[in-house]
């Protein structure tokens, strides 16, 4: 018994209307990326399936690659075996056995492209359910509403079998719904945001803000790392790194305390909203969580969001930390997340930050800085970068450590 | 030069120093330390954590880092104690314990907790029947060894687990110091909830091991300070010692089922050969660890053999190097049922990977000598 192919359902694709020839195709051309390692491997796909046939490579990786990748509503591994019922027999019952729980019913529906075999659909049918009935007590054929249902195949090359369903991640193909930038920290909540984002099929790029010497060389490896892990969903993920040194300072110096916070997140929003443009983006994305910390209650936001009318779109607005962070460590950048190392955020933070900043005292306050000069001179200095989940520095590094282990 | 003392300890891995080195040189910065340097050494210490978890089949939030045995069956048997003190304060153990769990019960016992010695039938095994009896409501520790170090000897594991599935609140600790790489030991699907393990037994440098604790566990540490190892056991991290430690693990484990074969067929060659001497007893029994075997000459003392055999450049240990020096070196054969004159002669020959049939050959023409020459004095 053998994998030969994983069959793969779109979902919410098939409702997408005329859209749908676009979808399918951005997904095509996301599975086939990612599977692009597996030399064999062959993708194909119709309007209402996609077929990857592995030609002898192993289905495993295959299958948590699969999982990764959104748009996916689930697929079935298929399983073929030589043209005669005894080895289809076999593999019903093997294929069963792994599905078993007590109690339970199953159906079999048998398709014949093979006119030539010897039996029809309704001996096959009745032949292999016999034989599962038979191998297993405390197991019965339903036809309505089985708890499995066993799909077999006859065609020329082989019976083709398939039982187990795998659900896939849902959502929409990355890059199907636009692009947008994410602002990403280092924190718990952007990936989180970032993920979500990608998963209704948005393409991000990930925008940070990096202030040495007061942020440390660590945390923007942190926000690498972080990228690298999210560019999993997606196969690489743009990353720009915004010189923010000189803003942070002079809001330090010009701009009362309570109020620094309020104007270095409007500059942040500004340059985002900036790089946006120049790179053709819809929207920005952030990880804020409606009163998590003074930045991100309504009153902050709206004097924070005053600086652009782009679509600020906040994933995680109503969600609560706890469910962040059961998000972070399903998509495993938790404990990437939570090593310490401060960041632009941490390190200027005034000890009382303005809840309740009032919007024209803020547009007042920020007339103390240049607020252009600074743009284009950290604009000047930005750096932008492709990340996969292999990052050069990290390949490096594992070699390196392989090496001693 | 032949060594026969592997249970006592190991001699370090080529490989493995090379790594021990390499780290020691390059990656010499304190995991905790923010710096580059530090950040590099946590990253290593934390790829050496999931290789061994991995190689175990366990989460890497499951090893503790620690110097080696002794410290890990203190941990897990103070640890206990100390944590589960306001619950109870009974301990179940055997008799035939190493004297890192043997001393450290002694210490409790002082302390006011009660302690319970299982006895050992000739096989050197408990009795569940004995254990079931000794359960009790206050009960929050059984201690068992997988391989005793002295004969070889199996504990019943895996049926002490079913047992202690129905005492879900007992801690069941392992010391399997003498037992990695050597018999079967699945600890992601057994009762167990903490296992000790030591590097010098595995060919990686001394003062390197790990404890395993089933997550959702607690121990107290014995260790306070900076919180390394989530505080469980604190002290600056030995990272050449640990990358080595994980090192050494993977080799032993790749190469699990050929080092098992090597082992039997030393084994089996040597038991063939002592079954045509008249005037030796086996103390190991039948099911007993594959690297150990325990044998003695009758009324002849151990200390002789062993010094006799080292005239010709092989190197036993009279049972168990920990206690060799000390009276009391010989009680698990003791336990098993045996007079204190049989006691005194037993000696332990312990093998390993790197030793050959050529050296069990060379070692059994060695003790021909021997056994005729001291004939004489009997």
């Amino acid at each position: 018994m053998e994998i030969t192919e994983l069959m793969i359902r779109y979902g919410e694709l098939s409702t997408k209307g005329k859209n749908k020839k676009i979808f399918i195709k951005k997904l095509n051309k996301n599975v086939t990326k990612k599977l692009k390692k597996y030399d064999q491997v062959k993708v194909s796909y119709n309007r209402d399936r996609m077929h990857v046939k592995l030609h002898g490579e192993n289905a495993e990786p295959i299958i948590s690659e699969l999982n990764d990748i959104f748009g996916i509503q689930s697929f079935s591994p298929i399983v073929r075996v030589e043209k005669s019922v005894e080895e289809a027999e076999k593999a019903v019952i093997e294929l069963i056995r792994k599905n078993y729980t007590p109690g339970m019913s199953f159906k079999i529906n048998t398709r014949r492209s093979d006119h030539s075999f010897e039996y029809d659909t309704n001996d096959i049918n009745r032949m292999l359910g016999t034989a599962v009935e038979d191998a297993m007590a405390d197991i019965h054929v339903q036809m309505k509403n089985p708890t499995v249902t066993v799909r077999v195949e006859v065609r020329n090359r082989g019976i083709f079998i398939s039982v187990d369903t795998i659900q896939g991640q849902g959502g929409l193909p990355v890059g199907s719904s636009g692009k947008g930038m994410l602002m990403l920290s280092g924190g718990i909540d952007s990936p989180v945001a970032g993920y979500l984002s990608m998963k209704r099929g948005m393409e991000i790029e990930a925008v940070h803000f990096h202030s040495p010497p007061y942020t440390s060389p660590q945390a923007l490896k942190k926000a690498k790392d972080l990228t690298a892990k999210l560019s999993r969903f997606a196969g690489e993920i743009i990353f720009i790194e915004v010189p923010f040194t000189e803003i942070q300072e002079q809001i330090k110096k010009e701009v009362p305390d309570e109020y620094s916070m309020t104007i270095t997140r409007r500059m942040m929003m500004r340059l985002t909203d900036e790089i946006r443009r120049k790179r053709n983006g819809l929207a920005i994305v952030n990880g804020e969580s409606l009163g998590q910390v003074a930045s991100q209650t309504l009153e902050s936001m709206l004097a924070i969001n005053a600086v652009t009318s782009t679509p600020v779109l906040r994933p995680l607005i109503s969600t609560d930390k706890n469910d962040i962070i059961d998000i972070a460590k399903q998509i495993d950048t938790y404990e990437l997340a939570v090593q310490p190392f401060e960041d632009c955020c941490t390190i200027f933070a005034p000890t009382r930050p303005k809840t309740k900043p009032k919007l024209q005292k803020v547009e007042d306050f920020e007339k103390a800085i240049d607020v252009n000069g600074l743009m284009d001179r950290a604009l000047e200095g930005m750096k932008i970068e492709k990340i996969g989940i292999e990052t050069d520095e990290n390949k490096e590094r594992e070699k390196n450590f392989a090496d001693l282990l | 030069m032949i060594y026969f003392d592997n249970s006592a300890t190991t001699k370090i891995d080529p490989s493995v120093l090379a790594t021990y080195r390499s780290v020691s040189e390059q990656y010499y910065g304190n995991p905790s330390s923010l710096h580059q340097l530090g950040e590099q050494s946590r990253q290593l210490l934390t790829q050496s954590r999931k290789q061994i978890a991995e190689l175990l089949d366990v989460s890497k939030e499951e090893i503790y880092f620690t110097s080696g045995g002794t410290e890990g069956d203190n941990l897990a048997i103070k640890g206990t104690a100390i944590e589960k003190m306001d619950y109870g304060r009974h301990i179940i153990t055997s008799s035939t314990e190493h004297p890192a769990v043997i001393q450290s019960m002694e210490q409790l016992e002082a302390l006011g907790w009660d302690v319970t010695y299982l006895s050992v039938d000739e096989k050197g095994q408990i009795s569940l029947e004995e254990l079931e009896q000794s359960l009790r409501k206050d009960t929050v520790l059984v201690s068992l060894m997988a391989v005793n170090n002295e004969t070889g000897s199996l504990q019943p594991l895996k049926e002490v687990g079913e047992l202690l599935e129905l005492y879900p609140s007992v801690h069941f600790h392992v010391d399997a110091v003498q037992a990695i790489g050597k018999i079967d030991l699945d600890l992601n699907e057994s009762r167990i909830d903490i296992a000790v393990f030591s590097g010098h037994k595995f060919h990686a440098p001394k003062g390197t091991g790990f404890i395993y604790v089933k997550s959702g566990r607690k121990l107290a540490p014995l260790l306070s300070g900076g919180g390394q190892e989530t505080g469980l056991r604190n002290g600056t991290e030995n990272v050449p010692g640990n990358v080595a430690l994980a090192k050494s693990l993977r080799l032993l484990m790749e190469n699990k089922e050929e080092t098992a074969q090597k082992l039997l067929d030393m084994r089996k060659s040597l038991l063939a050969y002592f079954a045509d001497l008249d005037r030796v007893t086996v103390f190991s029994p039948e099911e007993s660890a594959p690297h150990i075997v325990c044998f003695g000459i009758k009324n002849i003392k151990g200390e002789v053999v062993v010094h006799a055999l080292e005239k010709h450049g092989i190197y036993i240990s009279t049972t168990s190097a920990c206690s060799s020096r000390k009276k009391d070196n010989i009680h698990s054969i003791r336990e098993m049922g045996y007079s204190l004159k049989e006691a005194e002669s037993a000696v332990r020959i312990s093998w390993s990977q790197i030793n050959t049939l050529q050296e069990v050959d060379a070692f059994k023409s060695a003790v021909d000598t021997v056994y005729s020459q001291l004939k004489s004095i009997e």
